[in-house]
């Protein structure tokens, strides 16, 4: 196992080992750098995960007490859990459904292709697709994408052919078992998928790609990784001249370690990369590091979402096998008739009886739930992802009171919902109603969104230093050899789930830091 | 009948899902781990059983439990897990223990009956109006994972939980649906 002293500032920190920490960690131990990667979990793995939607839930979630706050149905039914994410070796990427899809071209021009949406804070990325197709084509060969590199396909499960049926007999025409970095066949050393129906919960069957068992060892091979899990970093340091000098962390017995560092990169998922910024204010840096923007926290996006699940006549069994088994994607597409701006993707998703108890209604009792509870067996489930609005005022803050056990302001996660947003909702809950109604639906049910797993834009890029916190590619516009290098990046959620884009853009920050770093740049 | 439950921090849980002033953050893991429940014949059988809680309150709590998540297919014993659970964190937790002793004397108080001798209706009605209280938000949150994750009630209920033991679902019906067609090879390889 490699160790590096704390006193080693030849060392890159990296913070929180999910897909852009993870995959960076890897990228940058390929090319010979040293990799300190803090991570706030434990490691698990496929031995130690549990098909058990609780329990799997109690060891990999992140549980720290955030308060939120906004007119989002998520403070009203979730006040203390905003987000849905992990904290474990391999961040989120543990916990993901496996949905690999390419932002569109012009979703990368989001304020130049829905022009001015009354109170939404866009802005067009710094960064074309074009630019990025390059490293698409990577991320998807590492991560092994169906659909891509003559890699298949993965095989239906009941829930998609009930998706596959109703979408296409209420004519939508793009429908498929989707891009999914979750094996058809063996590759890479990992298994094809078993069906095993518990994507959430960790894969015990290592088909899903996930950086705790593809990236992370891959780096630890070259010895120029070490990896130290259950440790939460709590402050980045700098120095007069405003460079990151370090990362003052919390190991797992309490005991505060400051390491030392040449390059610090963010990883933390977007909540807790603003806050450790925010938590990192000094006098030179009082507004919190990397803020001269005043947009370390802002924009806050997390996707609009939402479920229409149905109940059928017969049985569908929608727990057997891959959460996200298939896709409609004729709703992505560029149409701005529809009375909103971006689009959204229909992805089949699943839950388990404990976890549809909880989430269908969430506070719901009564016969009337049950009655529908009862239906289990003959349910079937649709997710919408879609493009949400960045809003300056839609923000992660400190809270002014609360304090966590290092007495650092907690997090509060503010969300207004954009008339965009519920337009676009409302839209597609309507759509998802008419797939089902189109096969025979006995009853269909719109779901209010889960708490987030898709975090967005609190360090947004820009082109101009003034209207974000990092450049095209993750590196701060205040700070030189701090970089961004999570889904906080994002300067626009777009309609597509984030990993892929966050996985592209880890392996491209990886060039790029090597460049400057030959050029003595950083 | 022993039912050995898989339930490791269970309080943890619970608590992010009740709404207001209780949070997940301290939330100190009560573990039940192992819930006996007899026979569920009579009362005083399953209610003798209980450590905090007496007999009336158990039986009280039973059928606000069973009126909460009312399931033809479900049984006493079922409904029995989720006040033994309830009974177990009264024992770790006083002010748990008043939370649900006072509730049970409120519900008692709602009408002319103690609220276990009303008729099924009333007893909705006494429920709805109090639902916004702590007591009744402890009882559902705890009863939402008492209930939901108790694999006897999975099974009556068809849930079929985990596969890894059957090698996943690859070979055990993931899709064995056939009141519907087959997608084309290319949209379902």
């Amino acid at each position: 196992m490699t160790r590096f002293d704390p006193s080693d500032d030849s060392v890159v920190v990296i913070i929180g080992s999910g897909a852009g920490g993870g995959t960076l960690a890897n990228e940058l131990c390929q090319k010979g750098f040293k990799v300190v990667l803090l991570e706030a979990g434990k490691r698990q793995s496929s031995a130690t995960f549990h098909n058990d939607e609780w329990f799997a839930f109690n060891q990999l979630a992140w549980l720290d007490k955030r308060t939120t706050s906004g007119n989002w149905q998520i403070a009203k039914d979730f006040p203390n859990l905003p987000a849905w994410t992990c904290k474990t070796v391999g961040g989120t990427t543990v916990h993901w459904a496996g949905a690999s899809l390419r932002l569109q071209k012009h979703e990368f021009k989001a304020k130049t292709t829905y022009s001015n949406v009354t109170g939404a804070n866009l802005l067009d990325w710094p960064l074309t697709l074009a630019e990025l197709e390059p490293y698409y084509a990577k991320a998807e060969y590492k991560m092994g994408v169906t659909r891509t590199n003559d890699i298949p396909g993965l095989p239906g499960n009941n829930n998609f052919k009930v998706l596959y049926n109703g979408a296409t007999r209420a004519g939508y025409k793009n429908v498929h078992t989707g891009r999914m970095a979750i094996n058809s066949r063996p590759r890479d050393d990992r298994s094809a998928c078993w069906q095993l129906g518990f994507c959430f919960q960790g894969c015990k069957s290592g088909a899903k790609w996930s950086t705790l068992y593809t990236e992370i060892p891959k780096a630890e091979k070259t010895g120029k990784l070490d990896l130290r899990p259950e440790s939460r970093a709590l402050q980045i340091q700098h120095d007069k001249q405003g460079k990151a000098t370090g990362v003052v962390y919390a190991d797992k017995d309490g005991k505060q370690i400051v390491q030392k560092a040449r390059i610090v990169c963010v990883a933390c998922n977007s909540i807790e990369s603003a806050r450790l910024l925010l938590n990192s204010s000094s006098s030179t840096f009082p507004q919190g590091l990397a803020n001269s923007s005043g947009q370390v926290g802002k924009n806050y996006m997390r996707h609009t979402t939402g479920s229409v699940y149905a109940t059928f006549a017969k049985p569908v069994h929608m727990n057997r096998g891959t959460i996200m088994a298939g896709i409609v994607t004729d709703e992505a597409e560029l149409n701005l008739k529809r009375g909103f701006a971006g689009g959204f993707e229909l992805e089949t998703i699943s839950l388990g009886l404990p976890f549809a108890a909880a989430f269908l209604k969430p506070g719901a009792w009564g016969r009337d739930y049950t009655r529908l509870l009862d239906q289990y067996v003959n349910m079937a489930g649709m997710w919408i992802v879609g493009e949400d609005m960045p809003q300056e005022s839609n923000a992660v803050t400190l809270h002014p009171t609360e304090k966590d056990q290092w007495g650092l302001p907690i997090p509060n996660v503010h969300y207004d919902d954009h008339p965009n947003d519920l337009a676009m909702r409302n839209y597609a809950f309507k759509r998802g109603a008419a797939i089902y109604d189109a096969v025979g639906a006995v009853q269909t049910i719109a779901v209010p969104p889960y708490p987030s797993t898709h975090n967005l834009g609190t360090c947004r890029m820009s082109e101009n230093p003034g209207d974000g916190v990092c450049n095209k590619w993750g590196q701060t516009h205040d700070l030189k050899n701090l970089f961004i290098s999570d889904g906080s990046q994002f300067t626009t959620s777009a309609g597509e789930n984030p990993t892929l884009t966050i996985v592209t853009l880890a392996i491209r920050q990886a060039d790029h830091i090597a460049e400057e770093s030959s050029k003595k740049n950083i | 009948m022993v039912e050995k439950r898989n339930d490791g921090g269970n309080m943890k849980r619970r608590e992010f899902l009740q709404k207001g002033a209780i949070v997940v953050a301290g939330a100190a893991a009560v573990v039940s781990g192992v819930a006996v429940v007899g026979n569920a014949g009579t009362a005083d059988q399953w209610t003798a059983g209980l450590k905090t809680l007496n007999a009336h309150e158990g039986g009280t709590l039973l059928k606000v439990a069973q009126q909460i998540f009312p399931h033809e297919r479900l049984d006493d014993s079922d409904y029995i897990v989720v006040v033994t659970d309830l009974d177990a964190e009264a024992t770790t937790k006083p002010d748990i223990a008043k939370l649900l002793r006072d509730g049970v004397a409120n519900l008692d108080s709602a009408g002319s009956v103690k609220f276990a001798d009303l008729s099924s209706d009333q007893q909705v009605a006494v429920l709805q109006k109090n639902e916004n209280t702590p007591f009744f938000q402890k009882v559902h949150s705890t009863e939402l994972v008492s209930l939901y994750n108790n694999h006897t009630v999975w099974k009556k209920l068809g849930y079929e939980g985990p596969s890894y033991q059957l090698g996943g679902y690859l070979h055990h019906g993931f899709n064995d649906l056939n009141w519907l067609p087959d997608p084309p090879a290319l949209a379902s390889p």
